[in-house]
């Protein structure tokens, strides 16, 4: 065993820009004792956004619109094809136009519970806030949210939750929503407010006098290395869900951004916290590159079900009624198919682990829409969810329609990622992280279609007001570009890529990405337990050795070269593989997306240990492979007290 | 991009806060809108076609009919016009309405032939005949159009080329195999060429949708069919015998 | 199964350019396009060859980042994107000519690789609704009829994959267009800029360098999202309506 798991504990942290007071008005008054920046003087601030998606895009039009001078990355070709494109579900928000009971209150109140109380009280409550807002903000950009005949917008509900309060548009939710976002962003682009920089991708973090002051990025066609500056950062890079290799993230999704960001000194806050999807299609083989999601939703109207009997390899069609066990259902009756994921994945693993899978491998539970067609008729269904359907066949070649689908748990949504206090500024000073690579709001469980309304939240509304309190603090002045911060990470980052380019070894970066995957996989997925951590970490630091030697890495670095990108993606995956692996292992509770086998409850369930565990792990980097630093930030649960999640 | 793609101007970008072009301006200078003058073009040669068509026909009712017909034809409008007024007005537009035609044809072709300067290796049976053979029937057309007038208004190339006896004229001519030849061939043309640009010009017009897209598609093999078999009733019926 | 792949390899924007066979071998029915394309680069790498670069990243056939001409067709033989396309599709033995997008104003970055950038400035001059954060109304003040916010739905499904400009003869990208501009005319959100809206997007997509429309219809069909041929008549009509009234 290495030292790595040899941590030690330092000081406590705390969010000291949240204002005390009652929950309602805290946002409020943050905003009010926030400093603004004279909007004659914005012009001369530049923010740098790295990212595109929700949470990038949304920010980086804003803050346009009011006046700052934005530099934004993305790696794709465009920003409208950030991963936020491919959210099915929908977006939350307390606008109780069903009337059935939902307020600000009621979404901060099941967003906190279902997180499994390892959230902050405050930014939820803020979110739940804000979350009203972002539909107006959405319908006024033009976002062609699902309607009723009487014109007005369309709710349904989601897993872990019993009121409607779920907004879509079909099943491309993220796509509508990113694409309004896209839209204003490409208005300011148009207009010179941002200066946009595609197949670009930040590959370090300039930090000069202790604050962030702009990053070193490459030229994806080009491979030219460029030096970008500004007044603050802020990093919209999303999650970090791939180093499982397969996930239902885009496959160029990545951790680099917040990785090097954690190098740098931004705490990395609870990175076990990982979401399995419960509704995923099944893998089909080693081919396999990456896993699709089948949207949550389809649990509004679709049965989950095994067959009772180990080993039953009849046609699902030939299974009678009474020899199918509807097990959440059965277990769950208040909540039934519509339990919080972490909760369905782990029962979908049960049931598989029993000898009741079904499908090649019994790596798969059926999903069945007959009841639904019975009831609503064929066009309904289609209507609702016909591109789901549609995309199912596709990969599977079997028409959902009349056989039942098949679906097995994946990876899908990191909760974790930097640590950042209220106003989502980082431990670096004038480093901001939003949307899923920041930790904020979902505890150690996500609710369904509060990805997109976080995203949305930050990005619009939240980080445009608090950065003008960082900005109205630090006046505007330039970078050296020849200080000696700024060397050495240009000089990294470019000694790192001749590197991987030079070691000419006689495996692929990919053959590596999936070795990785599995491991984690194995010892860091549904159930964690300290055996296979302790494992996992030690082979992590073995696999990484193997990389740095026998990669193969083919082209040059002045090109577009893909090899490369992924090789110097997958080189921070190690490194961020096993600061998960120690996270895991020091939480000895169960909670949320995080259960640790140690820890359960006598019928199964995951048991929280609120004593011992009840903060959020901020670690600090301290090289690599060599232990990090623990820091803790205690939570305080002041209007929702925790208690036993109970969906039953 | 401009020098490399020719004609078509550039309009204004960022035009928001600035002045806008005429809107014959915007019109002739952006694709959208010079497709709109062939298809309005079009439309006037197309309603022009079916009643010289029809006029054609007459030729089944014998000489003097058709002879008054074409006497007719140039007295329209009197007292209020002079004589053949009617007709150089219905010249003037014509010969317009060929040459915008023609100039936005040749315009947006050579912009189109350079939008896609590279030809995929594998090449694969595209769309309709009438839609690929659309630039080639124009031309034929043009080129028949310029014969046409050669041959039965100005009489130049025509056999007998009497003025004022336009039937004994047209009997003359169709008496050549290679009149025939010519103006059948012509013919065919014209059909494919109205077979996809009547629906064209209607989507062109913005006047497609997804309601009247059949009737539409419809319309234009019809009318495509009808002008084809009544322009060909005549060198066929010359060359059959039945007139004479 | 077994398949010769004809691949389109071309270094960089400046080089030239050539098909190039490779063979593959064991690719299973399950596989995507994509992940038989992986197969051949792992090889390639082992091999000491240059993979076959391409673009992709959801590989859900939402982001539009895929797309390649299989064999003549824009996205190949199904009605979806190059991601969602599975070798089913296919049979032992073929022999499958790949190729990138052809345009004017899509140049070649690399092997299978295009520049689609003016789809964004497109977006930028105008295909968009100026609501600045903050100002929005109440969602509700204003319904929209179901079959109105059905029909921008159905435009605003269009993934800005560049299938339609690679599809039609003339590179032109007015299916492209004529989706956002349906998408937001429609709706009462867009009407205060309806006019401007199509003048200045037709007008960039013209400078651009992209091609006139001859009604081809071949962009319609190669559209993995269904944008319907009619959408480009509205485009039309709103264009004329535009330059009719557009305020001066
Ligand atoms: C299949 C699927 C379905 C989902 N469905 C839902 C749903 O229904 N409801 C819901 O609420 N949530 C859903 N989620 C979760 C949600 O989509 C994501 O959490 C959210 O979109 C993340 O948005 P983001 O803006 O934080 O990041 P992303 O959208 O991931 O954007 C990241 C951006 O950062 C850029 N970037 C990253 N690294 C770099 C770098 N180094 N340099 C330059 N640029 C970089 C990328 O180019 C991209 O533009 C779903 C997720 C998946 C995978
Ligand atoms: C001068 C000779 C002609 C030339 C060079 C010519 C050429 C063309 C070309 C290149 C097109 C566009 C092709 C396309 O849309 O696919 C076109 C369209 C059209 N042509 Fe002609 N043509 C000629 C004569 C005619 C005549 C005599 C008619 C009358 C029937 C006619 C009617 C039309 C119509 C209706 C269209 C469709 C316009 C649209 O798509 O909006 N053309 N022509
Ligand atoms: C077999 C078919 C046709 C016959 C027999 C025919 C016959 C004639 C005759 C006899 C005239 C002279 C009329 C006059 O001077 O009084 C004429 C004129 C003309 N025809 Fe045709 N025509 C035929 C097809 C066409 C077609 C297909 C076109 C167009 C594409 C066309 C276009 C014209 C035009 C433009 C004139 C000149 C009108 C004028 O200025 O007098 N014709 N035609
Ligand atoms: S219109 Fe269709 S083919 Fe064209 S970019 Fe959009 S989705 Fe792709
Ligand atoms: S294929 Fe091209 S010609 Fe028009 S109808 Fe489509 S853009
Ligand atoms: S990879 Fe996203 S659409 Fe194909």
């Amino acid at each position: 065993m290495t030292s790595y798991t040899a941590y030690q504990t330092g000081e406590p942290i705390a969010d000291t820009k949240a204002p005390a007071g009652p929950i309602e008005e805290r946002w409020d008054r943050r905003r009010f004792t926030a400093k603004l920046v004279n909007p004659a003087n914005r012009r001369k601030h530049t923010v740098i956004v790295v990212g595109t998606g929700l949470a990038g895009g949304s920010a980086g039009a804003t803050l346009a619109e009011q006046g700052y001078h934005v530099v934004q990355f993305c790696y794709q070709d465009s920003p409208r094809r950030a991963h936020s494109i491919a959210a099915q579900g929908g977006v939350n928000a307390a606008k109780n136009y069903r009337n059935d009971g939902d307020s600000i209150h009621r979404l901060f109140y099941d967003t906190v519970k279902g997180g499994d109380f390892r959230a902050r009280e405050s930014n939820v409550r803020r979110l739940a806030q804000v979350s009203v807002e972002i539909i107006d903000q959405c319908v006024a950009q033009g976002v062609p949210f699902a309607r009723e005949y009487g014109g007005l917008l369309d709710t349904r509900s989601f897993g872990g939750v019993q009121v409607s309060r779920t907004f879509y548009a079909r099943g491309q939710t993220g796509q509508q929503l990113l694409l309004g976002a896209y839209q204003a962003l490409s208005r300011q682009i148009a207009a010179g407010n941002v200066e946009m920089h595609a197949r670009t991708e930040m590959l370090d973090l300039v930090v000069v006098d202790g604050r962030a002051r702009g990053i070193v990025a490459r030229d994806l066609v080009t491979g030219e290395i460029s030096t970008h500056f500004a007044d603050a950062v802020v990093l919209a890079s999303g999650g970090y869900g791939n180093v499982f290799y397969l996930s239902t993230n885009a496959k160029n999704s990545n951790a680099t951004a917040i990785w090097r960001a954690h190098r740098r000194g931004a705490h990395f806050a609870n990175p076990c916290f990982t979401q399995i999807h419960p509704t995923c299609i099944p893998r089909s083989g080693d081919h396999q590159s990456k896993l699709t999601l089948m949207s949550e939703s389809l649990r509004n109207d679709g049965r989950i079900w095994v067959p009772k009997a180990k080993g039953d390899t009849r046609a699902p069609g030939r299974i009678p009624e009474d020899e199918r066990d509807y097990y959440l259902e059965r277990i769950y009756p208040s909540f039934g198919n519509l339990v919080p994921r972490d909760i369905a994945s782990r029962a979908a693993k049960n049931v598989c682990d029993e000898g009741r899978g079904v499908g090649p491998g019994g790596q798969g539970v059926y999903l069945d829409f007959a009841d639904a067609i019975a009831r609503m008729g064929r066009d309904k269904v289609a209507e609702k969810y016909g591109n789901l359907f549609e995309m199912y066949e596709r990969i599977t070649a079997e028409d959902p329609y009349e056989v039942p689908m098949r679906i097995y748990p994946a990876i899908h949504y990191t909760m974790g990622g930097l640590w950042v206090d209220y106003d989502l500024q980082t431990t670096v000073p004038g480093l901001f992280a939003i949307g899923e690579a920041n930790f904020s709001d979902h505890g150690a469980n996500r609710l369904g279609a509060s990805a997109l309304m976080q995203g949305l939240a930050d990005g619009y509304f939240v980080l445009p007001s608090t950065i003008n309190d960082y900005l109205a603090r630090h006046p505007h002045d330039t970078v050296d570009p020849q200080h000696p911060s700024v060397t050495e990470a240009v000089e990294g980052v470019t000694a790192r890529l001749e590197k991987l380019l030079s070691i000419d070894g006689d495996r692929t970066p990919d053959s590596f990405h999936r070795e990785l995957g599995e491991l984690l996989w194995d010892d860091c997925g549904m159930a964690r337990n300290a055996t296979g951590l302790r494992k996992a970490l030690e082979r992590i630091p073995e696999l990484r050795d193997e990389f740095w030697r026998r990669v193969k890495v083919p082209g040059g670095g002045e090109e577009l070269n893909q090899s490369l990108e992924k090789a110097n993606r997958i080189a921070d995956y190690f490194e961020l593989a096993e600061l998960m692996c120690l996270d895991a292992l020091h939480r000895e509770e169960s909670c949320g997306g995080h259960f640790r086998e140690e820890s359960q409850t006598p019928d199964g369930e995951a048991a929280r240990d609120d004593d011992r565990f009840s903060y959020v792990a901020a670690w600090e980097f301290r090289g690599t492979g060599a232990a990090p630093v623990l820091h803790k930030e205690q939570l305080v649960f002041e209007y929702v007290h925790p208690t036993q999640r109970s969906y039953a | 991009m401009q020098g490399v793609l020719p004609t078509v101007g550039v309009m204004a970008l960022a035009t928001r806060t600035g002045r806008r072009p005429s809107t014959l301006a915007t019109l002739w200078r952006s694709t959208v809108g010079k497709k709109t003058v062939m298809a309005v073009t079009g439309v006037i040669m197309l309603l022009y076609l079916v009643a010289h068509m029809l006029g054609n026909l007459k030729i089944f009712f014998g000489s003097t009919e058709f002879n008054g017909y074409a006497y007719w034809l140039r007295t329209i409008g009197e007292p209020a016009l002079h004589y053949s007024w009617f007709l150089w007005i219905v010249r003037v537009v014509l010969v317009a309405a060929v040459v915008f035609h023609g100039v936005a044809a040749y315009q947006l072709s050579r912009r189109d032939l350079g939008a896609r300067p590279t030809a995929y290796a594998h090449r694969r049976p595209r769309a309709g005949y009438a839609t690929r053979t659309m630039r080639w029937g124009g031309i034929i057309l043009a080129l028949f159009i310029v014969w046409h007038l050669l041959d039965l208004t100005t009489l130049t190339v025509n056999p007998r080329g009497e003025a004022g006896h336009p039937y004994q004229n047209v009997v003359a001519d169709f008496r050549n195999w290679y009149a025939d030849a010519i103006y059948i061939v012509a013919m065919l043309a014209l059909g494919l060429h109205i077979r996809h640009g009547l629906w064209s010009a209607a989507q062109t017009l913005g006047a497609n949708s997804a309601r009247r897209d059949a009737a539409l598609k419809f319309t234009a093999n019809a009318l495509a069919l009808v002008l084809t078999a009544g322009f060909v009733a005549v060198p066929v019926s010359v060359m059959t015998g039945v007139v004479s | 199964m077994r398949l010769t792949l004809r691949i389109w390899r071309q270094r960089g924007p400046e080089q030239p350019g050539t098909m190039t066979a490779y063979e593959v071998d064991g690719i299973s029915e399950d596989m995507s396009f994509l992940e038989m394309l992986d197969t051949l680069n792992e090889r390639l790498i082992l091999d000491g060859d240059e993979p076959v670069a391409f673009d992709h990243d959801c590989r859900e056939g939402i982001c539009g980042a895929c797309g390649m001409v299989i064999n003549g067709q824009a996205h190949g033989p199904e009605r979806t994107t190059t991601c969602q396309l599975h070798m089913r599709h296919f049979s032992d033995g073929d022999t499958i000519d790949i190729e990138p997008w052809r345009a004017a104003a899509f140049p070649v970055v690399k092997d299978l690789v295009v520049d689609r950038s003016a789809f964004d400035r497109i977006i930028g001059s105008g295909g968009y609704v100026t609501a600045p954060t903050g100002s929005a109304p109440e969602a509700h003040a204003t319904p929209v009829p179901k079959p109105v916010a059905d029909t921008a739905f159905e435009h605003a499904e269009c993934i800005g994959c560049g299938a339609c400009v690679a599809a039609c003869p003339n590179g032109s990208a007015m299916l492209f267009t004529s989706a956002k501009v349906v998408h937001l005319n429609v709706l009462p959100q867009g009407a205060p800029e309806r006019e401007s809206r199509v003048l200045d997007m037709v007008g960039t997509m013209d400078a651009e360098g992209f091609g006139g429309c001859t009604n081809t219809g071949e962009c319609a069909v190669a559209c993995p999202k269904g944008i319907p041929l009619q959408s480009i008549a509205t485009m039309n009509r709103e264009f004329l309506r535009a330059a009719r009234r557009a305020p001066r």
